[in-house]
C-alpha cells in the first residue's frame, strides 16, 4: 500500500470539501477501500474518514410510507430495522445474502452501491489488461475466463458485472440515491445510478467528483418482495446471478404490477421491463410467467462463457417472483 | 482545498480488552489487525487473507464483530476492541471457549480465535434459533480443517449455557 | 482458544526485519537487472536482496526440498510470481510498499501454458526424487481381456489444479547466531527443513534448529521446503538481522504448491456378471518445467479391485508454472475420482447395484502384487454403511423435496498407508507426572492428544498429568506429518518410550510396578530411585512387511439439486471406514468429517484457475475460489469405524485416518448427481454451469 495521509471529517461540509480532490478517497465502512488501496485499484494517497459525520447514520420514515436510510447506516442495521423487515423484505434478504455478518457490520448502505466489479482480471494482484484498471490496456476477460461475466450491456472494452446485492433489491424497489455536493445535490434513480460500459469504463457510477451519497430513499412499501441469490456455495459468496422481485397482487392473487431486476448480469442491476409488462394479470405460478421472463431474456447477449447464466437467470427471476407472492416452489 | 489536517502518523487511544491503550505515531496505512498483531502484541487475531475473505481476524469493535483486516486503525481512535485474548476472566475460560473445547470444535486452531469471537457475537445477536441459523451466521469464518458441525455444536452449547457472559 | 497458541507469523525476534518477496511479472524470461533505488529510499527499508547478491548455496535433496532449483540463484524466470527479490524493512507497511517499488528489467520469453483439461504434451516423467514408482506397470493381458469382454466402459475424468488453501499462510522467522540458524516455521516436517538448511549452508545438524510449535493447517503444501523458507534464511544471514517472511494469500497461489490438474482415462472390461477382466488407467498431471512431480493417481487401479489384468501409466505435462505437490488424499484419493466414477458408470450400464459390482470384484489380496492385506474389513463398511444410509432402498427415480431433486450415490474410499521412522522421550518426574517429547509437529490432526493418550495408557496417568512438547528439532527426531502417518510413527515411539521408562523405573527402584501404575505408584517408585527425573526413549522404524498396508472405506452421499437454479447442496452423508484401531474417537471423527467436507469442496467448488494466455493464476485469493463454508455442511454426517486392530501396521494397531475420508466423495457425488439429473459429469468441480 502506498503511503497515506488520513483525516477525519466531523461535518458533511468538511467531507465534501475534501472529497472534491481526486487524490482523496472517502472512507466509510472500509470493506472495499482497504482492498482497493492494497491492490492499487485506487491511487488515492489521502483518506478522508466520513464514518463519524453526524446525521448520516439514521433511518427515518418519509411521508407517504417511504423510508430514508442515511448513507452510513451499516448493512446489518438496515436489515434489522423493523420497517425494512416488514415493508421491504427484498432489501433485508439481499443484505443478509450480501456478505458475512462481520462484513455487514462494517459495510454501509450508501457505499455498498459503489462496490466495484468482482471481475478477476480487474481484481488482479498484479496488472493484467483491464480497461478499468489501466485505461486502454484492453480487456483480458473478453478472450479469457468469462463465465462470471455479463449478459447485458457490455462492450468489447468491458464485460464485467456489478456485484452489489442491495443494489439489485433497490433497483426493483425503484429506490433513489440522494446525493450532496458543495453546492447542492440531486436525487438519482438506483436504476440510473451505475454507468454501463457503452457510456465509458472510466467510472462506475454517475457520481461527479465531490459528490457524496447522503441517503437512500425508498418509496411505498413493497411487502410482496423477495430476493434470490444463486451461487455455488450457500453463503459468503458473490452471485452467479441474483434476482429481486417486488409485486403488487390483486385480491384474487393475480399480479397487478411487477418489478423484476437481475443482478450480476450487467454493470448495473438489470430490470426486465418486458417481463414486468407481460406478467401483469397472470397468477404467480402460471407457466406463462416463465415465458414472460424468457421473452425478456431473449434480448440478452451473453459472452462466450456466460450463456449458462441465462437459464439460471430465468430460474432465479421465476423463483423470486413466486417467493414474493408467497407461493412455495 | 480542504481545511482538514491530513497526517501520515496518528496517535491513538483505544480500549483494548478492557485496558486503555495509547499508541503513538501509527502509520496511517496500518489496519486494526496489523495494529493488534505488530504494535500491541496481541496475535490472537490471525491474518488468513487480509482481504475480508476468511474471517480469521474477527474482533469485536464496540461490541460488534468485524474483520480487523478491513478496518483502518486510524479510524477506530476512541473505540473499544475485544480480541480473543480478552474473553477469558483470568484462568476462567469464557463459556464459548469452554464449549469449543468440549465440542472438539477446532483442529489446527488457526481460524479458532476468529470463530470464537464470531460465536460470541452470534450468540449476543441472538442468531442461534436453530442449526440452520447458526450455520448461516457463522459462515463468515472459514475453517479449512472443516470442523463445521462441531463449531455449530459449540455455539449451541454455549448459547444454551445459563452462565453465558456477553461482553458489552 | 485464548489466542495464546503461537504460529510462525506470531513470533518476533529482537531487531527483526519484515521480509516481503517480489515476484516475477512474467511466466518465462530473464531478469536483466533490478532497480531497487526507489525501494531503498523508503524510510525503514534496510536491504533489497536480488540474485546478484545471493551467496553460494549447496544443493539440497528433493524431497525434503521441493525443487532442485534453489530460488534466486540465477537470472532466469520459470514461472509468474517466482521470487526475484526480497525487501527487508523495519515495518510491514514499509516492506510491502517498497516491494511494489522494486523495478525489474525483464526480458520475456515464450512460455508453456498450463494445459486446460486435455492430454496434449504429455511425456514420460524423468528421473527425480518425485519418481517414487515406475511410470508404467502392467500385469496380465489387458489387450486380450478388453477385446474379449462382454461389457466395456471408457471414460476420461478431469480434476482441476486446486490449491490447498490452509487458513495460515506459510511463514518463517529466520535468525542466525554466529554459525547457528534457528527457524520458526509453518511446516509439516521440521526435520526436513533442517536437512535442507544443512545442505544449503553446509551446516551440521546441530547448527540448525527448526521450531514449529503450531502449524495452521497444511494439507500437504507445507510438506517440503519452498522458496520463502530458503530466502528467509539467506536474508537473515545477509542482513545480519532476524527476518520474518509471511506470505500473502496471493503468494500462496504463485509460490506455494497445489494439487495439479489431472486428466485420467479409465477403461474397464467386464463380464455381464460384473466381474472385471481388465482395468486400464492412464493419468497425466501438470508439472513445472524444473521438476516432474508425479501424482500417482493410477495407484488406485492397482490396489482397489480384483482384476486379473491391470495396466497403468503416468505422464506429466510441463508448463511454466510453480510446482505442484501432494494434497490431502493424493495417490488413491486422486485416482478414485476416475476409477470410482468409472465403476459407477459400469454398474449403471450393467444394471448392477454399485455395491454389488464392488463385491463382485472384492480384492481379498492386493490385486497387483498378490500380497495379503495387513487387515481389510471393507465388506463390513459396505454392509454397515448401506444399512445406516438406507442404500438398498434407493429409489430408481429420484425423489423431489420442494424445489430439490434428491440424488444418492456411493463410492469406495481407499488410501495407501505411509509410515515414517519416529522417536520420542517420556520424562517421568518425581511426582509421577510425565513429559512426552517428540519433534513432530501439530498441523491440526490431534497428535498431541494421541501422544498424551498413548502415554496415559502405558503409565496409567490422567491426561492432565501428562504434558507434551513437540515442534522442535531439539526434541527426539520424528518423521513428517503427512501421509496420515503420525499415529503409527509418533504414537508407537511414545508407547515404546513410556514402556522404556517404566522398565527403567522397575529396575532402578527395585519395585514391582503393575501395568499402568498411575501417578501415585510412579511417585513412590521415583522416591525409591531418588531421582528428579527418569527418561525413557522409544522409537518406531517401519519394517518391510509381507503384508500390503491400506485403509478402506465406503462413502454414501445424498445431494439436493435445484434444477431451476442449477445449484447442488449436500443433504447428508454416511461413511464407514476400515482403518485399524481408533485411538481417539473424538479426534478421529473430526478428521473424518473434515475429510468428507474436503471431498465435498473438491466435488462441487474448488478449482484454481489458470490464465493460459497470461501464464498466471487468476484469482489468487479466497473470493475467487470457493471453499465450503459452515452453511454448506449439514449436521447429518454419520461416520463410523469397523472394530479392528491391525497389528501389522505397528504396535498401536491403528492406521492413518487423516486422508481417507477425503477420497471417494467426488465419485459418490458425481453418481448422486447422475441419479438426480441423469447426467454424468466427468470434469470437476460439478458447478452450476455444468448442470443447467
Amino acid at each position: 500500500m502506498i503511503p497515506l495521509t488520513y483525516a477525519r471529517a466531523t461535518t458533511l461540509d468538511e467531507a465534501l470539501d475534501a472529497a472534491h480532490d481526486p487524490g482523496t478517497a472517502v472512507l466509510a465502512g472500509g470493506t472495499e477501500l482497504l482492498n482497493w488501496l492494497r491492490l492499487g485499484i485506487t491511487d488515492a494517497d489521502r483518506v478522508v474518514d466520513i464514518s463519524r459525520v453526524p446525521g448520516l447514520d439514521r433511518i427515518e420514515p418519509l411521508p407517504g410510507g417511504g423510508l430514508r436510510i442515511g448513507t452510513l447506516v451499516r448493512l446489518n442495521d438496515v436489515a434489522a430495522h423493523p420497517s425494512v423487515a416488514r415493508d421491504w423484505p427484498v432489501l433485508r434478504m439481499a443484505i443478509h445474502k450480501s456478505a458475512s455478518a462481520q462484513l455487514r457490520n462494517l459495510a454501509t448502505i450508501g457505499a455498498n452501491l459503489l462496490q466495484k466489479t468482482r471481475c478477476a482480471y480487474f481484481r488482479s494482484e498484479e496488472p493484467v489488461p483491464c480497461n478499468r484498471r489501466v485505461p486502454g490496456s484492453g480487456c483480458a476477460a473478453r478472450e479469457g475466463h468469462d463465465d462470471r461475466h455479463a449478459l447485458f450491456g457490455w462492450t468489447d472494452d468491458c464485460i464485467a458485472t456489478q456485484p452489489s446485492d442491495p443494489a439489485v433489491a433497490l433497483a426493483a424497489l425503484d429506490a433513489h440515491v440522494v446525493t450532496r455536493t458543495a453546492t447542492g445535490g440531486r436525487r438519482i434513480a438506483v436504476t440510473e445510478f451505475h454507468v454501463l460500459p457503452a457510456d465509458g469504463v472510466d467510472r462506475d457510477t454517475v457520481l461527479e467528483p465531490g459528490e457524496l451519497v447522503e441517503a437512500i430513499e425508498l418509496d411505498a412499501p413493497a411487502p410482496c418482495s423477495a430476493y434470490v441469490k444463486v451461487r455455488e456455495r450457500e453463503s459468503y459468496e458473490y452471485a452467479i446471478v441474483s434476482a429481486a422481485v417486488a409485486l403488487r397482487l390483486r385480491d384474487d392473487g393475480v399480479i397487478d404490477s411487477a418489478r423484476i431486476a437481475l443482478g450480476s448480469v450487467a454493470m448495473r442491476p438489470w430490470r426486465l421491463a418486458e417481463a414486468e409488462r407481460r406478467v401483469v394479470g397472470l397468477a404467480p405460478d402460471d407457466d406463462a410467467v416463465t415465458s414472460a421472463i424468457e421473452a425478456a431474456l431473449a434480448q440478452a447477449r451473453p459472452v462466450a462463457g456466460s450463456a449458462y447464466k441465462l437459464a439460471i437467470a430465468r430460474g432465479a427471476a421465476r423463483r423470486a417472483l413466486m417467493t414474493a407472492a408467497g407461493v412455495r416452489p | 482545498m480542504s481545511d482538514l489536517k491530513f497526517t501520515d502518523r496518528i496517535d491513538l487511544r483505544l480500549r483494548i480488552n478492557d485496558i486503555d491503550t495509547h499508541l503513538e505515531a501509527i502509520d496511517a496505512r496500518t489496519s486494526l489487525l496489523d495494529l493488534l498483531r505488530e504494535h500491541v502484541g496481541l496475535t490472537g487475531a490471525k491474518k488468513g487473507c487480509n482481504h475480508g475473505e476468511c474471517g480469521a481476524c474477527t474482533v469485536l469493535l464496540d461490541g460488534r464483530r468485524v474483520n480487523g483486516c478491513l478496518v483502518l486503525a486510524a479510524a477506530v481512535d476512541g473505540r473499544e476492541v475485544v480480541t480473543v485474548e480478552g474473553l477469558s476472566d483470568g484462568e476462567q475460560l469464557h463459556p464459548v471457549q469452554r464449549a469449543f473445547i468440549d465440542c472438539d470444535a477446532f483442529q489446527c486452531g488457526f481460524c479458532t480465535p476468529g470463530q470464537v469471537i464470531s460465536a460470541v457475537a452470534c450468540i449476543a445477536e441472538g442468531h442461534t434459533t436453530d442449526e440452520h441459523e447458526i450455520r448461516e451466521w457463522m459462515s463468515g469464518n472459514i475453517c479449512r480443517c472443516s470442523s463445521y458441525p462441531q463449531i455449530v455444536e459449540a455455539v449451541q452449547a454455549a448459547a444454551a449455557s445459563e452462565n453465558e457472559r456477553i461482553p458489552s | 482458544m485464548t489466542g495464546a497458541a503461537l504460529y510462525a507469523a506470531d513470533h518476533v525476534a529482537e531487531g527483526m526485519l519484515y521480509g516481503v518477496l517480489v515476484g516475477a511479472p512474467v511466466p518465462a524470461g530473464r531478469v536483466r537487472g533490478i532497480d531497487a533505488d526507489d525501494a531503498l529510499a523508503v524510510p525503514g527499508v534496510t536491504y533489497v536482496l536480488t540474485h546478484a547478491e545471493m551467496p553460494k548455496l549447496g544443493v539440497p535433496p528433493v524431497p525434503p526440498a521441493s525443487s532442485a532449483r534453489v530460488p534466486m540463484l540465477d537470472d532466469e524466470i520459470h514461472y509468474e510470481g517466482e521470487p526475484i527479490a526480497v525487501v527487508l524493512a523495519q515495518s510491514l507497511e514499509a516492506a510491502e510498499y517498497a516491494a511494489s517499488l522494486v523495478r525489474p528489467d525483464i526480458e520475456s520469453a515464450p512460455f508453456a501454458a498450463h494445459p486446460s483439461g486435455e492430454r496434449a504434451g504429455a511425456v514420460i516423467p524423468r528421473e527425480s526424487g518425485y519418481l517414487f514408482d515406475a511410470p508404467d506397470a502392467e500385469r496380465g493381458d489387458v489387450e486380450g481381456a478388453v477385446a474379449g469382454a462382454q461389457a466395456r466402459h471408457t471414460g476420461t475424468y478431469v480434476s482441476p489444479s486446486r490449491h490447498h488453501n490452509p487458513m495460515e499462510t506459510s511463514a518463517t522467522l529466520a535468525e542466525w547466531r554466529d554459525d547457528t540458524l534457528t527457524l520458526v516455521d509453518a511446516t509439516q516436517w521440521s526435520y526436513g527443513v533442517r536437512v535442507v538448511m544443512c545442505a544449503l549452508f553446509d551446516l551440521a545438524p546441530e547448527q540448525v534448529r527448526v521450531r514449529s510449535p503450531h502449524t495452521g493447517g497444511a494439507f500437504g503444501c507445507k510438506g517440503t521446503v519452498w522458496p520463502h523458507q530458503i530466502i528467509a534464511a539467506v536474508a537473515a544471514r545477509v542482513s545480519g538481522r532476524p527476518v520474518r517472511i509471511a506470505l500473502s494469500r496471493a503468494q500462496m497461489y504463485s509460490i506455494i504448491p497445489y494439487q495439479p490438474q489431472m486428466v485420467q482415462t479409465v477403461t474397464l472390461a467386464a463380464a455381464d456378471s460384473g466381474r472385471l477382466a481388465a482395468i486400464e488407467h492412464e493419468s497425466v498431471n501438470v508439472t513445472s518445467v524444473d521438476d516432474d512431480f508425479v501424482e500417482y493417481a493410477t495407484q488406485a487401479s492397482r490396489t482397489t479391485y480384483a482384476a486379473p489384468a491391470i495396466r497403468v501409466s503416468q505422464r506429466v505435462q510441463r508448463a511454466n508454472i510453480n510446482l505442484g505437490t501432494a494434497m490431502r488424499a493424493p495417490v488413491e484419493g486422486a485416482g478414485l475420482w476416475a476409477l470410482g466414477s468409472a465403476m459407477n458408470e459400469l454398474a449403471a450400464q450393467l444394471r448392477i447395484d454399485p455395491i454389488d459390482l464392488r463385491l463382485a470384484n472384492y480384492a481379498d489380496v492386493h490385486p497387483f502384487t498378490g500380497q495379503p492385506w495387513s487387515s481389510k474389513k471393507l465388506r463390513e463398511c459396505y454392509e454397515q454403511g448401506a444399512r445406516a444410509f438406507g442404500w438398498r432402498r434407493r429409489p430408481n427415480e429420484p425423489e423431489r423435496d420442494g424445489p430439490w431433486v434428491v440424488g444418492q450415490g456411493m463410492a469406495d474410499c481407499a488410501m495407501g498407508t505411509y509410515r515414517f521412522a519416529s522417536s520420542a522421550h517420556v520424562r517421568l518426574l518425581a511426582d509421577g507426572r510425565a513429559v512426552v517429547q517428540s519433534g513432530t509437529q501439530d498441523i491440526g490432526t490431534g497428535i498431541v492428544t494421541i501422544m498424551t493418550q498413548v502415554a496415559c495408557d502405558v503409565l496409567g496417568l490422567k491426561p492432565d498429568q501428562v504434558r507434551c512438547e513437540i515442534g522442535d528439532t531439539e526434541l527426539p527426531e520424528a518423521g513428517p506429518t503427512f501421509g496420515s502417518s503420525s499415529t503409527m510413527g509418533v504414537g508407537a515411539a511414545v508407547m515404546n518410550a513410556a514402556k522404556d521408562v517404566l522398565a527403567k523405573l522397575r529396575e532402578r527402584s527395585g519395585q514391582e510396578l503393575r501395568e499402568a501404575p498411575g501417578a501415585d505408584a510412579l511417585a513412590v517408585a521415583m522416591r525409591a530411585v531418588g531421582a528428579q527425573e527418569l527418561v525413557g526413549a522409544g522409537s518406531f522404524t517401519p519394517q518391510d512387511s509381507e503384508y500390503a498396508l491400506h485403509t478402506f472405506g465406503a462413502i454414501f452421499v445424498e445431494v439436493g439439486f435445484d434444477p431451476d437454479l442449477g445449484i447442488l447442496r449436500l443433504r447428508r452423508a454416511v461413511g464407514r471406514y476400515s482403518v485399524g484401531r481408533i485411538v481417539n474417537p473424538r479426534t478421529a471423527r473430526a478428521q473424518i468429517v473434515g475429510g468428507i467436507v474436503w471431498g465435498w469442496g473438491k466435488a462441487t467448488m474448488e478449482a484454481s484457475r489458470h490464465e493460459e494466455r497470461l501464464g498466471r493464476w487468476l484469482s489468487k485469493n479466497l473470493a475467487g475460489v470457493a471453499l465450503p463454508v459452515n452453511a454448506d455442511i449439514p449436521s447429518d454426517i454419520d461416520v463410523g469405524f469397523i472394530d479392528e486392530v491391525d497389528e501389522h501396521a505397528g504396535p498401536i494397531g491403528g492406521k492413518g485416518i487423516g486422508e481417507i475420508a477425503a477420497t471417494g466423495v467426488d465419485a459418490a457425488v458425481a453418481d448422486a448427481v447422475f441419479h438426480a439429473t441423469g447426467r454424468r459429469i466427468r470434469e470437476l468441480p460439478i458447478t452450476p454451469d455444468k448442470l443447467v
